[in-house]
């Protein structure tokens, strides 16, 4: 989502994008003139008259459940994005009995609060866990 | 699940879902402009509608047509931007 026009849209996606993505963006590209929506997510930079690089993550019941704002110069991360989304399908299946440590991803293990834990995350999750 | 909409002269724009702001005193404005823009995770994502180019189309989307689905909702400073 932009400020840009659906016609703009449509000219970056059909000249540029599509030369980068076979088949042109497969998702919609939304149009957000005047930065209504942007005001509302926070996003909106009203001096410059642009959106900031925000993103959502939203569950199926319409919950943000993570956001990331970056200025425009950097751009984002999308295997962090999937990575967190990935994390959220997996506390969301388990009824929140499981929690993603810092640095999981699929396959590595998860913890599952309760009593039992409390003072030993130390005995089954070690710090360099975090970082590979 | 999107409808499609007519391209023509007037740009289309979208904007929130629901009840329009409720008239207050002059004063107490700038606190509702700010509460208003508050987004918090574990709570739900404001609706909206907005036009959009999908596929060869111009449609109108909402974002409570994707409850049950997850979604990526990005924001960026503007088309042909190099980022």
């Amino acid at each position: 989502m932009s400020i840009d026009s659906v016609f703009v849209h449509k000219m970056w996606n059909d000249n540029e994008l599509s030369k980068m993505v076979k088949g042109g963006v497969p998702f919609a590209m939304l149009s957000d003139g005047g930065g209504k929506v942007g005001s509302i997510f926070g996003v909106y930079d009203e001096d410059a008259g642009v959106e900031t690089r925000g993103r959502f993550i939203i569950d199926p019941d319409g919950v943000i459940q993570g956001y990331e704002v970056l200025t425009p110069p950097v751009g984002r991360n999308v295997n962090e994005s999937i990575r967190q989304i990935q994390a959220f399908q997996v506390v969301r299946n388990s009824k929140g009995t499981e929690a993603t440590p810092s640095g999981w991803k699929p396959g590595k293990m998860t913890l599952k609060p309760g009593p039992d834990l409390v003072g030993k995350v130390w005995e089954v999750w070690k710090t360099k866990m975090a970082f590979d | 699940m999107a409808k499609e909409i007519k391209a023509g002269c007037a740009r289309p724009t979208g904007g929130p879902v629901g009840e329009k702001k409720k008239k207050a005193p002059a004063k107490e404005e700038s606190v509702i402009e700010e509460v208003r823009s508050m987004i918090k995770v574990g709570q739900k994502a404001p609706d909206f509608t907005a036009p959009a180019y999908h596929k060869g189309k111009f449609v109108s989307v909402q974002l409570s047509e994707y409850l049950g689905k997850w979604v990526v909702l990005c924001f960026y400073p503007g088309d042909f931007t190099f980022v």
